[in-house]
């Protein structure tokens, strides 16, 4: 039970902050605006020099393992619809630690993703 | 609109395009993948071993990191310039291509449930869509 709880709340929380710091870290590099090959090489190479990438990338590596311990514990039609939560605390996030400034649409909108993701998982064969 | 704003837009949804389409078909070509060399069972690091060298010597396996590759690329882009709470609800259309990609590539049968699921992930995406995609200053 406890290992669960810390499996689900791993994969929400590490998963969305990692995602969040990986957002800072491009934030930093600024808008791409040259897609040709050799500038996009360029800019992986700047993304990998900002500490903000490596901690999200790491983040999000906990979350992955996190995954494969709640599986290994509960079904999947279980943990899945858990991490819809997920996009509750990415706009959350977003908001507090990017400073996007999401609208009530903007939050109609991810309830209603919440929603489906949470169905498409229920209704799981 | 603008013509810069216009270009925002159009930019930021060819790139979600993209991860929505490259995610699923990585996920779909691992999965495929991870079929053909059945069920994991660890037993002994002689046998760790081999599994290992079967997987990576899948052409599926390693056509599937290459998508996941290419869809993380994707989504650094977009995440350059768009909003984390515009950009991860909108990748929620995943769902959607996977429960597709399952349907009629696959033969997966899609329970109703399902569907009205995905239904209803488009539907927010469509609301989450209709708000601008830069909320924050530009640097």
């Amino acid at each position: 039970m406890v290992w669960e709880a810390v499996f689900l709340f791993l994969i929400v929380i590490a998963g969305t902050f990692g995602e969040l710091c990986v957002t800072r870290a491009m934030k930093t590099i600024g808008e791409v605006k040259d897609f040709r090959p050799a500038a996009l090489v360029r800019v992986m190479f700047r993304a990998i020099q900002v500490p903000w990438m490596w901690l999200g990338v790491s983040l999000m590596a906990v979350a992955f393992f996190a995954l494969l311990g709640a599986l290994s514990l509960e079904n999947v039609s279980f943990v899945v619809p858990v991490t819809a939560l997920s996009y509750a605390a990415g706009t959350l996030g977003g908001e507090i630690f990017l400073g996007e400034r999401v609208s009530r649409r903007r939050w109609a909108g991810v309830f209603l993703v919440c929603l489906g993701v949470t169905l498409v998982f229920i209704g799981r064969k | 609109m603008k013509p810069t704003t216009a270009n925002l837009h159009l930019k930021t949804y060819v790139l979600i395009l993209l991860v929505i389409i490259f995610a699923p078909l990585g996920n779909v070509l691992l999965s495929k993948g991870m079929k053909n060399v059945g069920a994991v069972t660890l037993q002994s690091p002689a046998g760790l071993g081999h599994v290992f060298i079967q997987v990576f010597s899948s052409p599926f396996i390693w056509l599937g990191i290459g998508f996941l590759l290419l869809f993380f690329v994707a989504y650094l882009l977009v995440l350059s310039w768009a909003d984390y709470s515009f950009v991860q609800p909108a990748s929620a259309t995943s769902y959607g291509v996977v429960a597709m990609l399952g349907h009629f590539a696959l033969k997966e049968p899609i329970s109703a449930t399902r569907w009205i699921g995905v239904l209803v992930i488009c539907l927010g995406v469509l609301v989450v869509g209709n708000t601008h995609p830069r909320t924050t200053e530009h640097t």
